[in-house]
């Protein structure tokens, strides 16, 4: 679901990243948020909601909403849409509020 | 503790414009932003902007963050930049406290501030508005035109506010299909000549319509959608379903105001200005003393008058610091007057309405 | 109702075309731009002071159809993309448009593309004389076509399939 050509801007998509979702291997490009390298691969339920386990994808993208939440290298409550995808990240929907400590 | 002259909390086009106005006449200033890049939504507006030459009309709002930043360059010795830095807090001793990358936490002393943090978007209740596919409009954008993601196949907007249109066009520009865009107003919110542009492209625009709910079971499927009466209850009857599987939830922005509050400053409730605001005068200076506002985070409105708050609000708090250079009153001016171009069309009455009832102090 | 639509009537179109005499003697800018906006770009660009807004940025743009030599460059440069240029000297059959277009696949000259009105509507196939993209467009290319005189104004946009 990438945008391959645009009348207007020109997409940086040099180096290319592996990363984990939920055992499958998956690839996006550096400069990436977690959320939008989810997105391009088809993933759009990020996790689900506490009480009814209803899914739930990212909503503002910018950091202020809080629906994209995920575990990322074992952190929980990570705001996938505003955190950079890095090599070998393995990123987890997560199950209820997460463990911090 | 990093004690400075003049902060600008927010490195968007109001931040920008108040650190280079300030800078200008002398001050030493940091700016700190959340955001790994300067430049807040000028990074996904790949539209002309409007306005006059002086608020860079006719140029697209992504190459405005460089122009600017080469303009801050130019001061390089007075202006320090802190970006992934968020401003978590400003308390009643005028202390504000910084979260850096997660894992700084520091105190800022400013003997101005000039706090330039935007707006968020607003959510629309029915049922099913939670699922994956239903994005608010900023978000739309932050996938097409930073990250080169199509959010989906088919879409409806919800919002013909000049957002709305404007990422209608940006979609169909991305490839992504267009259904309908909706408004629950009787007319056309957004400038008609992006209306216009959207027509002519056979998107067609509902008013007098809102959704109902969606459908959807992992994510978005359909949409349903019925017309309301001019008192915005649905009538029954005039439901349409839509396949989509994105639905973009442009119904406006509201100001980032809580710095503002926790601060102290007196705050109203404004609807033209789309939310809580701070009472300010002519200056854009609080009712907290050294403490000024510019941009969307005083009242939600464009980005050519928020660039030209921020140069007024820069020059102002800098001159309350002892900064006030020869020219302070051709400045003042000049900017004065670009806002009065701006705000004196019928497209400015509901910001001058709301401005008239928090000027102050 | 051009509140409720986006559609402007058309009395309002024909207010902003210059007279056939004046199309027919040469390239003109058309300028649909029907309501008060702080905008002024056009009067900005034009080098041969045939578009004013005036003082007050927030004016409609008048055209001096006197002074227009048809050369486009308001159309690159207007925000809402509202302009487009009409020339009925070139053939008693056929009127040449030109119309800002920023998408892909941008047409190639030569080819024939669906012409449509201002709904979007395909009323009539336009055959694609030249296509502008300098540097100085800034990413609006000038689509220049071919269209049935009947369809003077009507003829709106394109749609150029990959």
């Amino acid at each position: 679901m990438r945008i391959e050509e645009h009348p207007i801007l020109k997409f940086n998509k040099e180096r290319k990243i592996a990363f984990i979702f939920n055992g499958q291997e998956m690839e996006g490009y550096e400069g990436e948020t977690i959320a939008a390298a989810l997105h391009a691969n088809g993933v759009k339920v990020l996790g689900k909601s506490l009480f009814k386990h209803r899914p739930r994808g990212f909503y503002c993208a910018i950091g202020n909403c809080s629906s994209c939440l995920m575990t990322v290298n074992g952190a929980a409550n990570v705001k996938t849409c505003v955190t950079d995808l890095e090599e070998g990240m393995i990123v987890q929907t997560q199950e209820g509020k997460g463990v911090i400590v | 503790m990093i004690s400075v002259e003049l902060a600008v909390i927010g490195g968007g086009p109001a931040g920008l414009c108040a650190a280079l106005s300030a800078a200008k006449s002398g001050a030493k200033v940091l700016i700190i932003d959340k955001n790994k890049n300067l430049g807040g939504q000028l990074i996904k507006q790949t539209h002309m902007f409007f306005g006059s030459e002086k608020q860079y009309a006719s140029t697209r709002g992504i190459d405005i963050p460089d122009i600017l930043i080469n303009e801050l360059d130019k001061y390089k010795d007075k202006v320090e930049i802190i970006t992934e830095a968020t401003a978590v807090g400003m308390y009643e001793d005028g202390i504000i406290t910084v979260l850096e990358k997660e894992e700084n936490y520091f105190k800022l002393s400013s003997k101005a501030v000039v706090v330039a943090t935007g707006a968020y978007e607003k959510a629309l209740s029915f049922p099913n508005n939670d699922l994956p596919g239903i994005y608010g409009a900023g978000a739309v954008q932050t996938l097409m035109n930073v990250h080169g993601v199509k959010p989906g196949n088919k879409v409806l907007m919800v919002g013909a506010g000049n957002i709305g249109l404007i990422v209608s066009y940006q979609l169909m520009q991305a490839g992504v299909e267009v259904k309908a865009i909706l408004d629950a107003a009787p007319k056309i919110g957004g400038y008609l000549v992006h209306a216009s542009k959207i027509r002519r492209m056979g998107i067609p625009i509902l008013v007098s319509h809102t959704v109902k709910e969606a459908i959807g079971k992992e994510s978005l499927e359909k949409a349903v959608i019925c017309e309301v009466d001019e008192k915005f209850n649905p009538i029954t009857g005039t439901e349409k379903v839509f396949d989509v599987d994105v639905m973009c939830i442009s119904v406006g922005l509201t100001p980032l105001n809580e710095l503002l509050s926790m601060r102290g400053c007196e705050m109203k409730y404004i609807p033209q200005l789309s939310g809580i605001v701070p009472v300010r005068n002519e200056n854009y200076e609080t009712t907290v003393e050294n403490l000024f506002v510019a941009g969307d985070s005083a009242g939600v409105e464009e980005a050519s008058a928020a660039m030209v708050e921020g140069f007024l609000a820069g020059l102002c708090a800098a001159a309350k610091i002892g900064y006030r250079p020869k020219d302070f009153s051709e400045r003042k001016n000049d900017y004065i007057n670009q806002l009065k171009n701006l705000r004196s069309g019928p497209a400015g009455k509901h910001i001058l309405a709301g401005i008239g009832q928090v000027s102050g102090r | 109702m051009f509140e409720k639509t986006g559609i402007p009537s058309a009395e309002m179109i024909m207010e902003k075309f210059p007279s056939i005499e004046r199309i027919n003697q040469g390239a003109v800018a058309v300028v649909e731009c029907y309501k008060e906006i702080p905008c002024n770009p056009c009067q900005t660009a034009c080098k041969f002071d045939a578009i004013k807004v005036g003082e007050d940025i927030n004016a409609i743009p008048k055209v001096y159809s006197e002074n227009c030599t048809g050369c486009a460059l308001c159309l690159s440069k207007c925000p809402g993309l509202a302009i487009m240029v009409v020339d009925g000297s070139k053939s008693l059959d056929k009127i040449e448009v030109k119309i800002p277009y920023e998408f892909l696949p941008l047409p190639t000259e030569g080819q024939i593309v669906k012409g449509l009105n201002r709904e979007g509507r395909h009323i009539t196939d336009v055959r694609v004389l030249k296509v502008l993209n300098p540097k100085s467009y800034d990413r609006t290319p000038v689509v220049t076509i071919e269209v049935d005189r009947k369809f003077l104004y009507e003829i709106r946009n394109i749609e150029s399939e990959a």
